[in-house]
């Protein structure tokens, strides 16, 4: 249904089928966070996930590190069920596939030491044999994001937002993950500090082989980091591809409206360019548009739209699209 | 106290700061600046560089209880706007400046009607009848894109979108089509295709009604889009300012070559790494001495942390504060200018 | 568009040495929670103050007092009765004759006995009630909340006279009233702070780590509680206090002989005519014993409160 081969180079590493995320509102409605996503990510990659606030992107990377159990569907690390592993197994999958948190201010415990904060993956798994093993792991963790020794004895309030969410990276490789999901890692940080953070995540990537989800609103951000990126709607993915085509091709309406209204810090660019703005609002997700999700703001919405659910279609190799009737 | 015809408003030497439990913190540390008529000016920084604080000292929203205002003069009409009483600040604010706020769910009463909350103010400020006001609250909604304003005006703020009800938030601010309109932070909380509609509405709303506008932001994309001058602010000081084209294209000061370098432009090559200034900014409570972005600056020199450099003039508008530009220092060139990478 | 430049030292314009982790350091030792909360109490002298009279209070009721005093509560001497204050007997003595200094103590301690017993409950039940109610939600929430709500229905006052309709009223049907009514309070709010605490990024991230429920409720929530729990305990136990007097007052707890501060009110209550002082002593060190309660728990509220912090 709505499967996709992968590209030919590197093996997937991850598989999400047709996953759905609903949470119940009230006696019978129920919110349809992530309503039928399906995607690989490979070994290596960096995959990016956009969309604006309620399509579902952060729901999804919970799901997949199993903070939250799917309503449908399923999720394949390394050709196992994550949701299905129980006791060792599921510790296996604590260390393999860990998550950097958005709010400097909420993901570190305000009470614990830095040292206690990074550690923590360590003592839950006993990856040090002593004390002293467990401090210099820490100081080199600390290190390798780049704080330094005598910071693991401070508390989370006496960092930047900048330096508390490299103590975050350090958190999550204390258990040396294979996969990490960033749910917005960056967009709390002011500007000059965002470049700080990404260009640490790409070096780890590069020294430890790293596969990230990178989960974002900021497109500029993602673009740049990511190798491929989905375009998320209401709970649905509407486009992925390359990142360097999807911002130079983008076929779906919706794609196309998100990349015009993103501002370009270049004023003859945007002086010059030709803007879609989209009119309306987002709507519900509890009650969804039927059919093509995208219909009731989509500037070529045809009739045809509100009765046939778009399927997942490769438009080109590697480029693929939720193929709404608007485009025949 | 005499102003340039050409301005609406001058800022001198503002200087404000704040007693907290740590002690006194000094958000803002001489910031001067101008408005012109008809014009939008940004005023640009990160956390901590006072670029609120000037926005809301020009308002004198400022909690009353531990700011203190440490000097300066804020001269709108004949007016230096620091030495007014509170009554005389009411009929300023609204009917002469207005202002909208980064969030909407906070800035609306969500016990009263939004056509109410127009209509107060246009009953207090222009001295319109009820009926004349709640005619004039209905075109205001659809002035600002809000369809069904007959329907809409009854409804609550909960009853709105995020986006809508930033909407209804600058209907109220432009009611008594004010000569100023502050907007802080004004797209910041809303999704991107919606801070496009918002946008968009503020440059229609400034070309018909005329107002100047004073915007504050991080974001410089957003600059580029809507702005026509800005003002780099850093640790309480502009350290550059000029029109966005100069700005952008012929930066003259390392933290706008930092900020400019930092950010992946859409076309940027990924293969190379972002610039990234390293370190924080600043504590506030504690100053540093000189030029504040010395701690940061891959182009220090021993002279930048005594005293904070003078502004050298490169045009009309453009102006900067850094040692660099004087005749005894080194040449150095700026890491990345936008217009390459086009 | 000149501007004029001063000369200056060439030397001023060669490269300063920037070290950028200088500025990453951070100056002064690590400022844990309760260091800061300390810090913050301090300033505050009422709360200080308070807390300073409490302890001397304490060590009054439980150790000098008896140490120094060598009478009895109980001892009846007719000829000595309605006796001011003298040097022998330092409160005065009643209408039996028994020094006040040694009843007042021993009231204080039934007093000081009843907010100790009030601060127990609230921790051993209440903390742990509402912790595993918020923590585990569901189902098991929705029970031990109903549960609360069903003793909450019943004013502690019903309880109390129920609990000395089987058993002599005093020291021991106070304790049961408030065994099954006092700490509910309590569990609410860290119920109420459990299920705040349990969706924060902090948590999830442990979770996502692999820390089991244990690990999580004791390393990362209830540490994230004591602030609450420890403004809550202040409050509870100037109330306790206050209940038991109550209910000594009007004859339904401490019976004679034993004294209570609530008992000793009373009974000066009747003599307030003609003999003052046995009012004014026991009310004066039970007022005492309130306010500095009352003042010590606002002083924490503010020092712990995060809201407050930065």
């Amino acid at each position: 249904m709505m499967e996709q081969s992968p590209n030919g180079n590197g093996r997937a590493i991850l598989e999400v089928k047709d996953l759905k995320k609903h949470f119940k509102v009230g006696r019978r409605a129920s919110l349809k966070a992530v309503d039928g996503i399906s995607l690989e990510i490979k070994e290596g990659e960096t995959l990016g996930l956009v969309g604006e606030s309620g399509c579902g992107k952060t729901t999804v990377g919970r799901v997949l590190v199993r903070l939250y159990e799917p309503s449908g569907g399923e999720v394949l690390f390394g050709g196992e069920d994550v949701h299905r592993a129980r006791g060792n197994d599921a510790k296996i999958l604590n260390r393999k596939m860990q998550m950097i948190f958005q709010d400097p201010q909420a993901s570190l415990n305000p009470r614990m030491v830095v040292s206690d904060i990074v550690a923590e993956g360590i003592d839950i798994h006993g990856l040090a044999g002593s004390k002293k093993e467990r401090l210099d792991r820490v100081h080199e963790l600390l290190e390798t994001v780049g704080l330094s020794k005598e910071h693991a004895n401070r508390f989370p309030h006496e960092f930047s937002g900048g330096q508390r969410q490299r103590i975050g990276v350090a958190r999550a490789l204390a258990v040396e993950p294979e996969f990490i999901v960033a749910d917005e890692p960056v967009s709390a940080l002011d500007v000059s500090i965002q470049a700080q953070v990404i260009n640490l995540m790409r070096q780890l990537q590069r020294d430890r082989d790293l596969t990230y989800l990178f989960i974002s609103h900021d497109l500029s951000v993602v673009k740049y980091i990511s190798d491929r990126v989905g375009v998320m709607y209401l709970g649905q993915l509407v486009e992925l591809a390359d990142s360097d085509e999807l911002y130079a091709n983008p076929l779906h309406p919706y794609t196309r409206a998100l990349l015009s209204a993103v501002p370009v810090p270049d004023p003859d660019y945007e002086s010059e360019r030709e803007r879609t703005v989209i009119a309306g609002d987002l709507p519900s997700p509890v009650n969804p548009p039927s059919g093509c999700r995208f219909r009731t703001r989509c500037p070529q919405a045809v009739e045809a739209a509100a009765h046939v659910d778009p399927p997942w279609r490769e438009a080109k190799p590697g480029h693929w699209i939720q193929a709404c009737p608007c485009f025949a | 106290m005499e102003m340039n015809g050409d301005n609406i408003l001058e800022v001198r030497d503002l200087q404000i700061s704040f007693s907290t439990y740590a002690g006194e913190v000094q958000a803002v540390r001489g910031v001067s600046f101008d408005l012109r008529r008809g014009e939008t000016l940004a005023i640009v920084g990160e956390s901590g560089s006072g670029k609120s604080v000037t926005a809301k000292s020009i308002m004198r929203l400022n909690p009353t209880a531990n700011t203190i205002v440490r000097g300066g003069e804020i001269l709108f009409g004949q007016e230096d706007l620091l030495k007014l009483g509170e009554k005389q600040m009411q009929n300023i604010r609204g009917p002469k400046i207005a202002m909208v706020f980064q969030d909407p769910m906070t800035s609306l009463d969500p016990t009263m009607k939004v056509g109410r909350q127009i209509i107060e103010s246009l009953k207090k400020h222009l001295g319109m009848s009820g009926r004349e006001a709640s005619k004039r609250a209905e075109e205001l909604l659809t002035l600002v894109g809000i369809p069904n304003a007959e329907e809409r005006v009854k409804h609550y703020p909960h009853q709105f979108s995020g986006g809508m009800r930033q909407r209804v938030v600058i209907a109220i601010a432009l009611a008594c089509e004010p000569q100023i309109l502050i907007a802080d932070e004004p797209t910041t909380a809303l999704d991107v295709t919606i801070q496009a509609q918002i946008l968009d509405l503020l440059r229609e709303l400034q070309e018909k009604i005329g107002t100047s506008v004073i915007l504050i932001t991080h974001d410089l994309g957003v600059v580029a889009s809507v702005a026509d001058r800005i003002a780099v602010m850093y640790a309480g000081k502009i350290v550059e300012t000029g029109t966005v084209r100069e700005t952008f294209y012929d930066p003259q000061m390392p933290y706008t070559w930092g900020l400019l370098a930092s950010i992946p432009l859409p076309n940027a090559d990924r293969s190379r790494d972002l610039i990234p200034i390293p370190g924080s900014p600043p504590d506030m409570s504690d100053p540093p001495k000189g030029c504040p972005f010395t701690a940061r600056c891959p182009y220090a020199m021993r002279v930048c942390s005594t005293e904070f450099p003078e502004y050298t003039t490169f045009s009309a508008e453009h102006k900067a504060a850094c040692w660099l530009h004087h005749p005894m220092a080194p040449n150095v060139e700026p890491p990345v200018r936008i217009g390459d990478a086009r | 568009m000149e501007t004029r430049y001063r000369e200056l030292d060439p030397s001023l314009f060669e490269s300063a040495d920037i070290d950028v982790y200088e500025g990453e350091r951070i100056a002064g030792p690590p400022v844990g929670f309760w260091r800061d909360a300390w810090i913050r109490l301090k300033k505050n002298r009422g709360a200080l103050i308070s807390l300073a009279v409490l302890v001397s209070v304490f060590a009054t009721a439980f150790v000098i007092g008896p140490l120094i005093s060598s009478q009895s509560p109980y001892t009846q001497d007719l000829a000595q009765r309605y006796l001011g204050p003298t040097s022998e007997f330092w409160f005065g003595t009643d209408k039996f004759g028994r020094d006040m200094w040694t009843r007042v103590w021993a009231g204080t301690r039934v007093s000081l006995y009843i907010g100790l017993l009030a601060a127990l409950l609230d921790i051993f039940v209440g903390v742990v009630y509402g912790a595993v109610s918020g923590f585990l939600g569901g189902r098991v929430d929705d029970v031990l909340q109903r549960g609360i709500e069903i003793l909450n229905g019943v004013p502690y006052l019903v309880i109390a006279i129920l609990a000395m309709v089987v058993l002599d009223p005093g020291i021991i049907t106070i304790t049961i009233a408030l065994a099954v009514t006092g700490w509910t309070y309590m569990a609410r709010i860290v119920r109420g702070r459990m299920l705040q605490l349990k969706n924060q990024e902090f948590t999830l991230a442990s979770r996502s780590l692999g820390a089991n429920g244990f690990r999580l409720v004791w390393k990362h929530l209830i540490p994230n509680s004591l602030g609450l729990i420890v403004i809550n305990l202040m409050f509870t136990i100037p109330a306790a206090i206050f209940a038991e007097a109550f209910l000594s007052f009007i004859g339904l707890g401490i019976q004679v002989p034993e004294a209570s501060l609530g008992s000793l009110i009373s009974d000066g209550a009747d003599e307030l005519r003609f003999h003052p002082y046995l009012l004014w002593l026991p009310a004066f060190v039970f007022s005492l014993l309130m306010i500095c309660f009352n003042l010590l728990g606002d002083g924490l509220r503010d020092a712990l409160d995060p809201k407050m912090r930065k």
